[in-house]
């Protein structure tokens, strides 16, 4: 079997001036299940699809809090995302304690983006394999940022990343101006509709598999807080939406072809 | 050795291992330094005032010195004790400043902020037994809200309406607090920081009639030119000798 000569260490070009080491990694973000995230009026919603490794087992959790006004949605290694997240938490713990303020969204995706980075220069290291969604209300209001293991990273008003994502991309490209003044409710409708496609086979969206976090500022409170809705809960806000998972496929014939992913578990 | 780009410890905090050097030493008293700091809220925001003396233990050695700074857009910081410490806490502001200009997002520090952060640099330097011996008082105005708190050498941290800190916090505080009320206007606060500074002038010894006058409002901070305030030195007990003894009448 061919085997490629310059993809044994990230510190390797290969002659057409790519490093295929990070390209991998980009890949098992692609086989991660899809999640998506939009920005709304005051507020951001981030969606996700769990997978379940085994029939008898739980499903795997994609949405993970950060801080009070910062949520992650995470596609690819779910271990890669665990130290990731680990980090992130204690920037936002440490902030909290010397400046008595929330950790600015853009500065700790700068951060990570660099974390990501020196991974892609050191040949002791291998990249990261997972992409972040990182959904935040700050001082600066709104931000959704994608970060992903070649060291970029993005900000957007809404995007979608790991398997089957082109069609959650494809509804948020077409939807996108009505995001724009989005409270909530709307968003999360949204959020759903745009996961639907991305549901593998003949399978539908459940409240098993689906998850919602809302991130917003809360008046009450007078600061932003995150709500991370799963299992049951979903149920609700599925119920409001009419998920017609068909036509949604049908509608996105465009529809990458994503390899099977259950041997990475992610 | 020293080495390009590398920075050399903080002299007084040096470990050495070699048994010939000097043991470590802490601050363990200030020697320049400036005295008390005022600061009032008021209806449009915050005021700030202090005199422009920085002594040399009683000797008035500097009197010129800026006791009050701005850092950022809508914060002042103003210092009463050491000096070199003062210039230190404001190059960490400096610093602050900086890395938000760099990163470049519109996002500045809030008063709040900066007051919690100093909270925190006074603290750690309070546990490693090496004081920035220090008494700050932050005073900022932004989103519509008036800021002003106080930060000591030990990390203690308070926010008040009025604050004195230094011989101000016997002689000021009485007057600020009997005179201040919530809607007190730009000039009434103004007349009131000079009365108070007024009293400094003649009651604490480390006090200087130069002053610089500052404030935080909706229109972003300004700190004033150093000018010197009236003073009247017809009352009788400066006239008259103290006890009927000769002499100039002070103590």
């Amino acid at each position: 079997m061919f085997r490629s000569q310059y993809d044994t260490d990230v510190t390797v070009w290969s002659p057409q001036g790519r490093l295929l080491q990070v390209e991998y990694a980009m890949e098992a973000v692609k086989q991660g299940s899809a999640c998506l995230g939009i920005v709304g009026e005051g507020c951001v919603v981030l969606a996700a699809l769990k997978r379940q490794p085994n029939e008898l087992s739980g499903y795997q959790r994609k949405l993970l809090k950060i801080d009070e006004h910062m949520t992650i949605a995470v596609a690819g290694l779910n271990a890669d995302a665990r130290t990731l997240a680990k980090t992130m938490r204690t920037e936002c713990l440490n902030h909290r304690y010397v400046y008595g303020a929330p950790l600015q969204g853009a500065r700790l995706v700068l951060d990570i983006a660099d974390k990501y980075q020196r991974c892609t220069q050191m040949y002791v290291r291998r990249p990261y394999g997972v992409g972040l969604l990182v959904a935040c209300v700050d001082a600066t209001g709104p931000h959704l940022y994608e970060t992903c293991p070649s060291g970029n990273y993005n900000e957007y008003v809404a995007v979608a990343i790991g398997a089957r994502a082109q069609s959650a991309k494809t509804y948020l490209e077409k939807h996108v101006d009505a995001f724009k003044g989005c409270g909530v409710d709307e968003l999360c409708k949204h959020a759903l509709k745009g996961l639907a496609g991305c549901v593998a086979g003949d399978k539908e969206l459940d409240a098993a598999s689906a998850s919602l976090a809302i991130v917003s500022f809360d008046a009450a409170a007078g600061e932003a807080a995150t709500q991370i809705i799963e299992d049951g809960d979903v149920q609700k806000y599925l119920d409001t939406v009419e998920i017609d998972a068909a036509a949604a496929q049908a509608e996105n014939m465009a529809v990458d072809d994503a390899p099977a992913a259950d041997a990475m578990e992610t | 050795m020293l080495f390009a780009g590398h920075e050399p410890a903080r002299a007084n905090n040096v470990v050495s291992s070699s048994p010939s050097a000097p043991p470590r030493q802490h601050t363990s008293r200030p020697i320049v330094t400036g005295t008390s700091v005022l600061g009032i809220k008021y209806k449009d925001g915050v005021m700030l005032a202090a005199d422009t003396l920085a002594s040399y233990g009683s000797l008035a050695m500097f009197k010129d010195v800026q006791r009050i700074s701005k850092t950022g857009s809508y914060t002042l910081v103003g210092a009463s004790g050491e000096m070199s410490d003062y210039h230190a806490i404001l190059r960490k502001l400096e610093g602050l400043e900086r890395d938000n200009l760099n990163a470049n997002d519109g996002f500045e520090h809030s008063p709040v902020e900066i007051y919690s952060y100093l909270r925190a640099v006074m603290y750690q330097a309070r546990n490693k037994f090496n004081p920035l011996w220090n008494s700050l008082v932050v005073g900022g105005y932004k989103d519509g809200k008036a800021f002003l708190g106080s930060v000591d050498l030990r990390g203690t941290a308070y926010e008040d309406d009025v604050i004195a800190t230094g011989f101000g916090a016997h002689l000021a505080l009485p007057i600020m607090r009997a005179k201040w009320h919530a809607d007190i206007d730009e000039g009434e606060a103004r007349a009131l920081l000079e009365d108070c500074l007024r009293v400094l002038f003649y009651r604490d010894c480390r006090a200087l009639d130069m002053v610089v006058l500052s404030k935080a409002t909706a229109d972003g901070t300004l700190v004033s030119d150093p000018y010197k305030i009236e003073t009247d030195w017809s009352s009788a007990s400066f006239v008259v000798p103290k006890a009927g003894e000769d002499g100039d009448g002070g103590w």
